[in-house]
């Protein structure tokens, strides 16, 4: 037998492992030095931080499970390592085998019968969960369609007429008052996925099908996200933004959004452009010829903070250069570039920058 | 054990040309040289897939980076995943079956020589076929080049309208040839366990590795069967004006889903078995005991090719399916967690009161103990319906079953590697360079995918080409990105060592373990008839009765 130990080499083998372990802990130093101010949990998307119901109940199994699981990996772990540590051969052992010991029926029963009784104990509380999140009692809920296309969200409210794209806005629901938002998830083309981590988990938008799910968020503000299921080449930038408004500032935005385009003749030039180029094949303007079904509604464009699904913030020099060239933003989009020149680009972009 | 060089008859070995010998190679039938070229084959593809993998990784190492394209990011993505499953992993599970069952149940070939190497001839060319698409491939709008649906290509993106050119065409044709030859490899595989074993070898005395591979070849047939068909139709809607997957003509996105994961799920314990046997086979020899309740570990294997086939849509909990279908689906799911869980239990109770040695198989296999624990106990929690409905799709599913493949498969494989390299070259391998394989790919793998769950549970989708600033994503995946190059690093220290140890290494002599079971009793490598009068056994560990005449196994099975 050859044994772990070789006499000869023991004092080399102790120097060139110190030499290992320097330089280990050289290379930790850097790591740790280089992330100790970025790395960190805090995220606007961290699943950790739930603000609407089926969030919450998420999170408060995910912590049972996450104990379940803790607790039994601390304990085989632990046993892995006493046997390891205890059982290995050490040099100066004789070459006799162990004990030959081929099982014993009583302790394979034991380690049957406890992960059973574990699979009992999460299985109840996770069909709990199921039930609770999947059939919920939605009363005066805000009724929103959200459709997936490549590579944006078009959001419809169905009874309050209104359309438009990639910014959902919901009332922020008082728990003695709930007012929940729930959502029909529709796909325009191929699936995608509504994931906004703090708000609930992700429910596909699958064609030829009809999904739903609800959320109830109980604080304001702006809460992100992001298509979680592949859908095509830009993919990663299908970001989702839902802004929880209170109740006054929701109606007042359902208030603007649900009017006809404010159309202003100081840009006429450029609308006449928009409405003899392709774009009204793709857009809505309402009140205008522009009636095309593909591409977000811009009836209220400058109301949003971004374009492009989120990509890039709002502001004239974005704008002009998505209208110039949506792929060198978003490489990808289905959006062509419409060959204009310089001065209809401006045209086209003042008369964008009047649809608030 | 002693390594004193032996001299070997030479008579035989006279020089033949080049083109003679790989005329010999190209025409065999001999499991042996099969198993080689399977193993050998699925080496070539472990690098490409690596590589594939390290452009993810540095074009993901920071936020809006701009390395590749989308189009080539959603290429590598997909090329990555449909290689390492099918063009690394399963080639791998079938060259170690091929060579070592009938050595281990002391037959001279497989039962079907000739099916044995067209079988691998087709999974060679439906490898060749798909990276031909780089040529040949025409993908998303103008893309070029390789498939980009994804390594599970759900419908209706596989779709003519979204899917225009031939890059799918490729995915479809080299899985649907691939998978031809993993029926035939399982029909070998199958035939040969059931008839072809030495006298004396009862079911219940063959090695467990036979057993578990046995499990794995009957998951084969029944997994790769529906993968095949649903190719079929994809190539009906492509061609022939089907609509069984075109969504836009009223076709259902959601039973490719199916067809797709009820191949799909079982696919992962295909694989995971035959690492399962490896681990079965090297904890014994290196505890110096024999397994622990060999008829539950027997049970338990094929509890979880039962269980296996029917937790499929776990991995569809996000598409909305009723309350009553996801209850279900987690409950099977949950379920297979309890004989896994045996299984590990019975290692570690082989393991207990044995005289470990931790030579390069053990210590990969103490590896694949460890990570497949976890990757179990963050398997229960996507188990979970709810929990995956935050979890499902993110990195930190990639994590998972990472954590399953590389921590817990390849680790088993590499284990493998090393305990039968002595018997497949005749050579023992150099166990220094071996140790320090093990303690690269042991850093490298906790550095990538113990970092990679983070981003996931804050957020991060999987399969995107970039992503936001400001999400708390950046840090977690610059050090996962790290952790692959040195991953790379340690499989280039395994090439050498293998490499080097074929060319220069010590003679190991037919059995370095001192191991039990009946491949050892051949000599290193063996001839091409395995064994010159075929054997006769008598219990489980037939040469440990040879060893031990004095208290044999047999007077206690």
């Amino acid at each position: 037998m050859i044994t772990l130990s070789n006499p000869g080499g023991s004092k080399k083998d102790c120097v060139k492992r110190s030499m290992l372990q320097r330089a280990l802990l050289i290379v930790f130093s850097l790591v740790s030095q280089a992330f100790a101010e970025p790395m960190t949990f805090a995220s606007p998307t961290n699943i950790f931080a739930p603000a609407s119901t089926p969030a919450h109940s998420i999170y408060g199994l995910s912590l049972l499970v996450l104990g379940i699981t803790a607790c039994i990996f601390t304990i085989v772990v632990g046993l892995m390592t006493y046997i390891v540590v205890k059982f290995r051969r050490r040099p100066e052992d004789d070459d006799r085998e162990p004990a030959q010991v081929y099982g014993s029926i009583q302790v394979e029963v034991a380690w049957t019968v406890i992960p059973i009784l574990i699979v009992v104990v999460l299985f109840m509380a996770t069909a709990r969960v199921i039930a609770s999140v999947q059939s919920p009692t939605l009363d005066n809920a805000v009724k929103v369609t959200a459709v997936g296309h490549q590579f944006w969200w078009e959001y419809r409210y169905p009874g309050l007429n209104i359309v438009t794209a990639n910014e959902l806005h919901i009332p922020v629901s008082d728990p003695v008052h709930p007012t929940p938002t729930l959502i029909t998830l529709l796909s325009a083309d191929t699936d995608h996925s509504f994931w906004v981590p703090r708000l609930a988990g992700k429910t596909d938008l699958i064609p030829n099908r009809t999904n739903s799910m609800w959320i109830d968020p109980q604080q304001t503000g702006l809460f992100l996200g992001q298509c979680a299921q592949y859908c095509g080449t830009q993919h990663a930038k299908m970001l989702l933004r839902v802004y929880v408004q209170s109740r006054e500032e929701f109606d007042r935005w359902v208030r603007e959004q649900s009017q006809s385009a404010h159309l202003s003749d100081t840009v006429s030039e450029g609308r006449r452009i928009f409405e003899n180029t392709a774009c009204t094949k793709c857009h809505v303007v309402t009140g205008t010829p522009a009636t095309g079904q593909f591409g977000p509604d811009l009836s209220h464009l400058m109301s949003r903070e971004t374009i492009g699904a989120g990509v890039a913030a709002n502001t004239h020099e974005n704008l002009r250069q998505w209208i110039k060239n949506p792929g060198a933003i978003k490489p990808g989009a289905l959006m062509p570039a419409m060959g204009l020149n310089e001065h209809e680009l401006d045209a086209v972009t003042a008369y964008l920058e009047t649809l608030r | 054990m002693s390594t004193n060089p032996i001299t070997w008859p030479e008579a035989e070995v006279v020089s033949r040309p080049f083109v003679d010998r790989l005329h010999e190679w190209v025409t065999t039938v001999d499991h042996k040289r099969l198993g080689l070229m399977y193993i050998f084959y699925a080496l070539i593809f472990l690098v490409i897939g690596g590589i594939e993998a390290a452009i993810m990784r540095v074009q993901l190492s920071a936020a809006h980076n701009n390395f590749v394209s989308p189009q080539v990011f959603n290429q590598m993505f997909t090329m990555h995943g449909t290689t390492m499953i099918f063009f690394v992993a399963m080639p791998l599970v079938f060259g170690f079956a091929n060579y070592l069952l009938p050595l281990m149940l002391g037959a001279r070939d497989m039962a079907f020589p000739r099916l044995n190497a067209f079988s691998f001839w087709l999974t060679a060319f439906g490898g060749i076929l798909l990276y031909f698409s780089f040529l040949g491939g025409n993908g998303l709008y103008g893309a070029g080049g390789a498939p980009d649906v994804g390594w599970f290509a759900y419908a209706p993106l596989t779709a003519p309208t979204f899917s225009p050119g031939h890059s799918t065409d490729f995915w479809t044709l080299s899985l649907l040839v691939s998978g031809f030859g993993s029926i035939g490899t399982a029909i070998n595989i199958i035939a040969t366990i059931l008839c072809m074993r030495c006298p004396g070898m009862e079911l219940r005395k063959m090695p467990l590795f036979a057993w578990l591979n046995l499990v794995m070849a009957g998951m084969v047939i029944l997994a790769v069967s529906p993968l095949s068909a649903a190719q079929i139709m994809l190539l009906i809607d492509r061609y022939l004006g089907g609509h069984f997957f075109d969504t836009q003509a009223g076709g259902s996105a959601v039973i490719w889903m199916h067809f797709f994961w009820i191949f799909g799920h079982p696919e992962v314990y295909v694989l995971v078995i035959p690492a399962f046997a490896m681990a079965s086979e090297i904890v014994p020899v290196f505890s110096r005991k024999p397994i622990f309740g060999y008829p539950v570990m027997v049970a338990a294997t094929v509890c979880i090719g039962f269980i296996g086939m029917s937790v499929w849509a776990h991995h569809m909990f996000t598409i909305g399916m009723s309350s009553n279908a996801n209850t279900f689906f987690v409950l099977s799911t949950m379920a297979i967690s309890v004989p896994t869980g045996i299984k590990i239990f019975n290692w570690l109770a082989t393991m207990w009161g044995g005289k470990i040695e931790f030579k390069a198989p053990m210590l990969f296999i103490v590896g694949f103990l460890f990570q497949f624990l976890i990757a179990g106990l963050t398997g229960i929690m996507l188990s979970i319906a709810p929990f995956d409905w935050q979890l499902g799709n993110s990195y930190f599913v990639v994590a998972h079953f990472h954590y399953v493949i590389v921590g817990g498969i390849l680790f088993a494989v590499f284990g493998g590697f090393y305990y039968w390299f002595p018997k497949m070259s005749g050579k023992m391998y150099d166990e220094k360079l071996a140790k320090i394989h093990f303690c690269l790919f042991f850093v490298g793998f906790h550095l990538t995918f113990d970092f990679m769950h983070i981003p996931g549970l804050l957020g991060m989708p999987r399969r995107i080409y970039t992503y936001e600033p400001g999400r708390g994503w950046d840090a977690w995946n610059l050090l996962v990105t790290i952790g692959v190059f040195v991953q790379a690093l340690s499989v280039l220290v395994f090439a050498v060592n293998l490499l080097w140890s074929y060319l220069k290494g010590n003679l190991a002599g037919n059995d370095p373990w001192d191991a039990w079971t009946l491949e050892w009793s051949a000599n290193s490598p063996p001839p091409a008839y395995n064994f010159a009068s075929v054997p006769t056994v008598k219990s489980r560990r037939p040469l440990w009765d040879l060893k031990h005449p004095e208290d044999p196994d047999w007077k206690y099975e």
